[in-house]
């Protein structure tokens, strides 16, 4: 490995308003290696990258790439020195090929034919160069997540980038996509590309990074190297203390159930079965995981179990309320009536309402109780109330439920749906990817809460991307594939076994 | 982030001066450049729409018609629903009126027949936007289209019923017959003791309004239905997963707006015209887009917006009439002007105006 230095950051300082997103932060990247960036949510690591990628300008400090001194005006003075970035919430436009959207912005001249053909040339090259399959014709919304994000770094590399960032790469990916990913950003570094690996997923820079960086409350507070130091030292530099990464919890006791699904059949839009002849049931007292590469329909199981997604046929009964799904007009409400709290996947999709302010967020779908006012009308006092103690009761931060629900940092807006869920003492919670996109020590909080209404005799169903997650809380796992349930272990079973599992190893031998 | 914030006076007072005062600014120009000075204009302007009692009478007149259609777009862009339709919604409103006014005028005094013109208005209003409402909850036909296809289909349809089938008989007017005492709303200078509005028309209509203010900021804030309005405006999947049902939720929000627009027709029929004829509308609907984007969705802002707008109508007529340089065309353009700044330029100053709240806020330690 080179010591050349790709990128220097020295004494960068950014301030929003009252806030000091980054102090003072110096960080040498080497050329040719891949680099981690770890910190909790809001510690100031997608700002220092914004800076560098020009989306935001530095109050104070210096950037140097290559060795050169630069100002980085602009996402175009970024490409234009060699600084591609992929974004955690993917830049692509679905209904446009794949081709279509590696060459937008960059189409080379007004007639389309010329670029696209240079473009697929190119692609063809990249595939071979770095081992990035994808079909250049496919539809982009049509391919699954993993693939989509190839498409983010195709772009960036068929702009010429030599320096990568990867904003969160790995928070929609399954474990197989994730390992694919790693192996690419390997390949990618081998042939002399340097890599900026944002994260807060401890095991993924232990995996694949050279170096570390930890960011806290916007300083940098250490550089490490990646081989000389462990997940129990950076979560303590990343926190300021040590934190538990293991789950305490007592056997279960399970007692009747609570929630059951029978032969529940889900259609998506586009006419395909996602969910196939599922049944299962979950206990009072026992929290039951789902295991499953995403996109093998666990969301859709959520979702048609809650209401919001129509379910072609099957019955969920729910504290011993029968629903036919098929029969009944889906209405997310009523289920919710009969004891059902549900956690959606995506927060900023569905959970929540970012415009609003957080108290009005803390009624989202229970804004029909007499609690929130008599009749038609809302009792905001009695809202801010109910707000406030949730508030109180997990900790949000700011402590502030007039606040724009968009200003709360990732973690303490998952804590807003799960106050909101949890605490109006629902029989059943359906929670997914509760931790997804949350910093440490608010997932600590959140798996205590789950465990802690596992304790107070209700059922919970959990789906998780993340194998580590589902094998800590569940007392039994379920795992999916391909809209199947095809097992069901405990949760002590190896990895490897789940694994196998996930990746529908069981049904390929049965065939 | 907390980058981006502006307190909430400057996004619903400042934003909409400065806007204003632009506007203001290039029409000067315009004035300049057409050899007229252009503070003398804007005095005229001014002193036309409030200087004198009729001159404020006319100006609280077309006020209340910009308050009714820029509520009616208001309550929809809740539900980030554009309704374009305003314009047929007040036309066929106007039926309503007509039928509560032709039925009761001469059988009972005014403030029974109030009601039933109200009522009518705001039934006819809601009918109209129904249909496009039904056509975007149930078959995703853009309500954008549909309301500005009925429009025209409004505009129509009053023609024919005006010259076929309700017209005074023996007219060539299109036109129904004149309302008697009972069809006719009593003018804001006989209620209001000591104010004298001269010719001018304003009448009880714009307590109606001003009521009707106050009837959509308790519903998009005080109540629950307001709430899945907003909710469903802001995140449509949000709302599904709340329960909050998206037929139900474009219908209701579209007829109340229909109605809203409907109730322009009060002020226009029973106020001032005390007759049904064709295109009385004449723009208000459309203007009131204006309104409600000027007035940021909010009652107050609406009222303030629909003032400017009555100013600029009224003080524009005497404009024209005091400077003939200045043609109406030159006042339309004026108007066009603020729409284009108010509506269309709306985000033009807002990035260097959060800038500067950014620089005040800073030395202010807030606890992170």
């Amino acid at each position: 490995m080179s010591e050349q230095l790709a990128i220097e950051l020295e004494g960068i300082d950014k301030r929003f308003g009252a806030v000091q997103a980054n102090k003072d932060i110096n960080l040498k990247v080497k050329k040719g290696s891949i680099h981690g960036i770890v910190g909790e949510n809001g510690a100031g690591k997608s700002t220092l990258m914004s800076i560098l990628y020009g989306f935001y300008h530095a109050d104070g400090g210096e950037i140097r790439v290559d060795g050169k001194t630069v100002t980085i005006a602009s996402s175009q003075a970024a490409i234009a020195l060699g600084i591609g970035m992929v974004h955690q919430h993917f830049m692509l436009v679905d209904n446009f090929t794949v081709l279509e959207n590696v060459i937008l912005g960059a189409e080379g001249g007004a007639r389309l034919s010329e670029g696209i053909g240079r473009a697929r040339a190119e692609l063809k090259r990249l595939e071979a160069d770095y081992d990035l399959k994808v079909d250049p014709d496919a539809i982009t919304g049509d391919l699954p997540v993993g693939l989509q994000q190839r498409v983010e770094i195709l772009k960036a590399l068929f702009r010429g980038a030599d320096i990568l960032i990867l904003d969160e790469p790995t928070g929609v990916l399954t474990p197989p996509e994730a390992d694919h990913l790693f192996r690419i950003l390997r390949v990618l570094r081998d042939e002399g590309k340097t890599v900026l690996l944002i994260t807060h997923k401890l095991r993924e820079i232990m995996a694949v990074t050279d170096e570390v960086s930890v960011m806290r409350r916007g300083e940098m507070v250490a550089t490490r190297e990646t081989s000389k130091t462990s997940m129990g030292e950076l979560a303590e530099l990343m926190v300021g203390r040590r934190v538990l990464l293991d789950v305490e919890k007592t056997p279960a006791q399970p007692g009747a159930p609570l929630l059951s699904v029978e032969g529940l059949n889900v259609r998506d839009a586009r006419g395909v079965d996602v969910v196939k002849d599922v049944s299962f049931e979950v206990r009072a007292g026992e929290i039951v995981g789902i295991a499953g590469v995403s996109g093998n329909g666990q969301s859709e199981l959520l979702e048609a179990i809650a209401g919001i997604r129509p379910a072609r046929s099957g019955i969920v009964t729910i504290d011993g309320t029968r629903i036919d799904l098929a029969a009944a007009r889906r209405d997310p409400a009523e289920i919710r009536s009969y004891g059902l709290a549900h956690v959606p996947e995506d927060r900023h999709r569905m959970g929540l309402v970012t415009r609003f302010h957080e108290y009005e967020n803390a009624i989202l779908g229970y804004h029909r109780d007499p609690a929130c006012g008599r009749g038609a009308f809302l009792d905001l006092d009695a809202i801010r109330a109910t707000a406030r103690a949730g508030i109180e009761k997990y900790d949000i931060r700011p402590p502030d439920c007039s606040l724009k629900t968009a200003n709360f940092s990732g973690g303490n807006q998952q804590k807003i749906v799960l106050a909101r869920e949890i605490e109006r003492d629902p029989a059943v919670l359906l929670v997914g990817q509760p931790t997804r996109g949350v910093d440490i020590g608010a997932i600590e909080f959140i798996h205590k809460r789950l465990v802690a209404l596992r304790d107070a005799g209700k059922a919970v169903l959990l789906v998780s991307v993340e194998l580590d997650e589902v094998r800590a809380l569940a007392d039994r796992v379920l795992v999916m594939f391909d809209g199947r349930v095809v097992g069901e272990r405990a949760p002590e079973t190896a990895e490897s076994e789940l694994g196998l599992l996930m990746a529908g190893a069981t049904q390929e031998a049965a065939e | 982030m907390t980058a981006g914030q502006m307190p909430r006076w400057a996004d619903y007072i400042l934003m909409p001066a400065i806007n204003v005062a632009a506007a203001f600014f290039v029409s000067g120009l315009v004035v300049l450049a057409i050899g007229e000075n252009p503070i003398d204009a804007v005095r005229i302007l001014v002193w036309g729409a409030f200087g004198w009692n009729e001159g404020i009478g006319f100006t609280l007149f077309y006020a209340t018609n910009f308050i009714f259609t820029g509520l009616a777009v208001a309550v929809a862009f809740h539900a980030s629903l554009f309704n374009i339709g305003g314009e047929g919604q007040a036309y066929i409103g106007g039926l309503g009126v007509a039928f509560a006014c032709l039925a009761l005028d001469r059988f009972v005094p005014w403030w029974v027949t109030l009601p039933f013109a109200v009522a009518g208005a705001a039934a006819f209003g809601a009918a109209w936007a129904y249909i496009p409402a039904v056509l975007q909850a149930k078959r995703g036909s853009h309500v954008v289209i549909t309301t500005i296809m009925f429009n025209f289909i409004a505009a129509s349809l009053m023609v024919y019923l005006l010259v076929n089938v309700m017209a005074k008989e023996g007219s060539m007017q299109p036109e129904t017959r004149t309302f008697e005492e009972g069809g006719r709303l009593p003018l804001l200078d006989t209620i209001l003791p000591g104010v004298d509005f001269g010719s001018a028309p304003a009448n009880l209509s714009f307590v109606l309004a001003l009521l009707a203010c106050v009837f959509t900021w308790v519903l998009i804030w005080r109540t629950k239905l307001g709430y899945e309005i907003r909710t469903f405006g802001a995140n449509q999947t949000a709302a599904i997963y709340a329960g909050i049902s998206p037929v139900r939720i474009t219908v209701i929000t579209m007829l109340i707006s229909g109605a809203m627009a409907g109730m322009m027709a009060v002020n226009e029929i029973m106020g001032s015209q005390h007759r049904l004829l064709i295109e009385f509308v004449s723009g208000y609907g459309f203007v009131g887009i204006a309104v409600a984007l000027m007035g940021r969705s909010h009652p107050l802002g609406i009222l303030f917006a629909a003032l400017l707008f009555g100013m600029l109508y009224q003080g524009g007529a005497e404009l024209a009439f005091e400077m003939p340089a200045i043609t109406r065309d030159m006042i339309v353009v004026i108007q066009a002007l603020v729409i284009l700044f108010a509506g269309a330029l709306e985000h033009m100053f807002r990035p260097a105006l959060i800038k500067l709240f950014g620089v005040l806020s800073a030395p202010a330690t807030r606890p992170a």
